[in-house]
């Protein structure tokens, strides 16, 4: 647009300049800018301008600046510059500037510039305006690199198994890579790795031919080209926490566990004694959950492992209302249960998700409508 | 070669002959096996009908009511749901338990000749205190006695469509409806000994209309049920009568009262007279003359009563020991008393009534077949035999 602008200046001081010079004038006309323009052309095209672009120069600025605020907030916090780690940083900011949002992203953050600003690809040419990768005219120059690198090892992989073969060497199942609980990357975190958009032909293309390379034997020697592109999966059973088995003075063992839900907080005391007994605040289960969906609840986490008729209960649980109250006991049952379980037992539960604390709460009404989501009535006129 | 020959030819016979044998055996372990199936049916049944020959042996046990008793002895007494179910099994099964058995043993031993024993059931709600009352109705009517039974106390103190005031005494308050059910229910448990019975008194009721000395007792009771206005009164003197002709060496009949859910004599009322102030019990005929019967100042006869907090009023759901719904007036007109708790079912009894579900394929669902099922259905029912009854009306 201000290329735009530009042309209109220009054109203005044409147009002057001949209008003088009819007008027979002595002295040159000062290229002046024009006074008045139209608002509608100042204003930017901010879409067809594409993301912001930021330059090297700007994200070195802002690194150093990240740098001396490190320093800075190690020294308000009165602990040593040298060893401020990027948690250290998280704990600091979270104590000077407390908030009470809820999405975490929308909270204040001090990290590092580069996770901070998108990858951008530097200027691709140089002085002379020739470019520097021999791919460039290709428009995907990044894509159709690593295609050839991928093609050059399996060349490479088959010139290593020629050899073997002179040498006799050779088996049809040696060495292939072991690729474990990994996964290929996504075509989104592809796109990350090379700055640049690929479609998704070209994605499953690219997943073709790493297949193909993976099932040729004595692959083995191209494993760190591979697993660049290998994304690990995460370790199944999270660190849980399982409370410890206690016994008390008759021998028998007991375990207490804690769980919430909502505004209820509860307790319970997990006894193996042998009697299906249950109490609740003191009270008769069936008097205060007269609700079957209530008792069914309770009765899920030990009707799940079988272990209904083994275990006494001593509830106590306050707060909320009653289904959040017997949310809030089953996840404390089943966290009490766990010290009695085996591994594999632990795993089905969590599976189950009787151990996942449920996320929902109450959601704040906004101004401007009626309750969280409701709007107020809608009148025509 | 011929002897092998000859052995093939034997082969088969002596198969044949094994074969026989085998099936005569056969035979008999089929005959055997069928024994030891009909056996485990009376596993939960007993085939002691009567309530006077039951024992501590069959505690847990269902024995059938004969149909033509629940007829008379049961037109108002038996709780809903169990007539429901009475209706769906095509038969009465009730279960022997303790507290009834104590209470029965307790009936026969008693002295008729002193003044006449009360007898409360009380327990959680749902326990079985009702089913235990009827229990020892049956008893009492198996063994010739005069039956008074009042289903619920509390339908006399809430709901009330038509209060009078009382033609006897100007302060009360005459309930014509319930008093006329009550005397059409009665009739029907206690039709041979309205005859028998004779009243001792006059009874004036109009200025047309009175009852003589000497009237049969069913003359009394179809004034009552003919003319409703005057119901109340008449039930107040049928239980008059009845208190005083019981003690008597003369009178060959023993009297049971019984009362489902005593503890709404004493309570608080939700009838309100015209200017919306409360009607207290003690002003309704039917309560009043019903306290009069309740006190242990008659011979010849027993009391026996329930605590109900299912309908009571102004009492909180989980009070349900006898200071606490009987509260200070009642529990001192009540005392002295025999205290009979109702717990839930044990785990023998638990295990007699879901086997006779099972038997009556009331539970239809796989599961509830299970071991684990069933495992399931005690920690659901804490073993309270209303839940249970509940829970497996859908399974």
């Amino acid at each position: 647009m201000s290329g735009y602008s530009l042309c209109f200046t220009a054109v203005v001081v044409f147009k002057r300049k001949t209008w003088l010079s009819l007008g027979q004038l002595a002295f040159p006309c000062v290229l002046c800018r024009s006074i008045s323009q139209n608002s509608a052309l100042c204003r930017k095209n901010l879409a067809a301008a594409g993301p912001e672009k930021f330059t090297a120069e700007f994200i070195q600025k802002q690194i150093e600046e990240f740098n001396i605020g490190k320093r800075h907030l190690a020294n308000i916090m009165g602990e040593d510059p040298e060893n401020f780690s990027q948690e250290d940083i998280d704990r600091s900011i979270a104590y000077l500037f407390p908030s009470g949002l809820f999405e975490k992203k929308a909270r204040p953050l001090m990290k590092h510039p580069d996770e901070i600003f998108p990858m951008q690809r530097a200027v691709q040419w140089g002085k002379d305006r020739r470019p520097f990768h021999f791919l460039f005219y290709t428009g995907k120059q990044s894509y159709y690199s690593l295609m050839h690198e991928l093609y050059g090892k399996m060349l490479n992989i088959e010139k290593h198994q020629d050899r073997l073969r002179s040498k006799g060497l050779f088996s049809k199942d040696g060495h292939k890579i072991s690729l474990g609980m990994s996964r290929w990357l996504t075509k989104e975190e592809l796109e990350a790795l090379l700055v640049e958009n690929i479609s998704t032909h070209d994605y499953n293309r690219f997943i073709q031919i790493m297949e193909r390379l993976l099932s040729m034997p004595y692959c083995n020697i191209e494993e760190e080209f591979v697993l660049r592109f290998r994304h690990l999966l995460q370790t199944q059973s999270r660190h849980q926490m399982v409370s410890a088995l206690q016994k008390d003075e008759n021998g028998v063992a007991f375990s207490s566990a804690e769980g919430c839900r909502k505004t209820s907080h509860s307790t319970v005391v997990l006894r193996d004694c042998g009697s299906g007994r249950l109490s609740v605040n003191g009270q008769d289960s069936l008097l205060y959950f007269p609700v079957l969906q209530d008792r069914e609840q309770l009765m899920f986490p030990m009707q799940f492992t079988g272990t209904l008729g083994r275990f006494d209960l001593e509830c106590t649980v306050s707060g909320g209302g009653r289904s959040s109250q017997a949310g809030a006991l089953r996840l404390a049952i089943s966290r009490a249960l766990l010290s009695f379980l085996s591994p594999s037992e632990r795993e089905m539960m969590r599976q189950a998700g009787l151990l996942t604390p449920d996320p929902r709460v109450r959601e704040r009404k906004k101004p401007g409508q009626e309750g969280a989501r409701r709007k107020f009535t809608w009148k025509k006129r | 070669m011929a002897l092998h020959r000859l052995s093939l030819r034997l082969r088969p016979t002596v198969a044949h002959v094994r074969s026989i044998h085998t099936s005569r055996y056969g035979r008999q372990q089929e005959a055997a096996a069928v024994d030891s199936e009909s056996e485990p049916i009376s596993v939960f049944r007993t085939q002691e009908n009567d309530p006077a020959s039951q024992s501590e042996k069959q505690i847990g046990q269902f024995y059938t009511l004969p149909a033509e008793h629940i007829r008379l002895l049961f037109p108002h007494g038996l709780p809903n749901r169990y007539q429901q179910q009475v209706k769906t099994f095509n038969e009465a099964c009730m279960m022997v338990r303790q507290p009834a058995l104590e209470a029965i043993s307790y009936l026969k031993k008693a002295d008729y000749s002193k003044p006449a024993l009360r007898y409360l059931f009380y327990g959680v709600k749902g326990s079985g205190k009702t089913m235990s009352l009827c229990h020892s109705v049956h008893f009492c009517y198996t063994q010739g006695w005069v039956v008074l039974h009042i289903p619920d106390a509390h339908l006399w103190v809430k709901n009330c469509k038509e209060l009078m005031p009382s033609s006897y005494k100007s302060s009360r308050f005459d309930q014509p409806l319930q008093a006329t059910s009550w005397l059409r229910n009665f009739k029907i448990t206690n039709e041979p000994f309205l005859s028998k019975i004779k009243i001792k008194q006059r009874y004036v009721w109009t200025k047309r209309e009175s009852t003589e000395e000497g009237r049969p007792l069913g003359e009394l009771v179809d004034q009552g049920t003919s003319r409703v206005k005057s119901s109340s009164d008449v039930v107040a003197a049928v239980m008059k009568e009845l208190r005083l002709q019981c003690g008597h060496p003369e009178s060959n009949f023993r009297l049971a009262v019984a009362v489902d859910g005593v503890n709404a004599l004493w309570g608080k009322s939700t009838i309100k007279k015209e200017d919306k102030s409360a009607v207290d019990p003690e002003e309704l005929t039917l309560v009043y003359n019903l306290r009069k019967l309740l006190k242990n100042d008659w011979i010849g006869g027993a009391i026996i009563t329930t605590l109900s907090q299912t309908g009571s009023l102004y009492t909180p759901k989980s009070a349900y020991l006898p200071q606490e719904l009987l509260g200070e007036r009642g529990f001192d007109s009540m005392d002295p008393f025999i205290p009979l708790s109702v717990p839930n079912y044990s785990e023998k009894e638990f295990e007699s009534c879901y086997l006779y579900y099972t038997e009556r394929n009331w539970l239809q669902h796989p599961q509830s077949r299970t071991e684990e099922g069933k495992k399931e259905l005690i920690f659901l029912s804490n073993r309270n035999p209303t839940m249970f009854d509940r829970l497996c009306g859908f399974l």
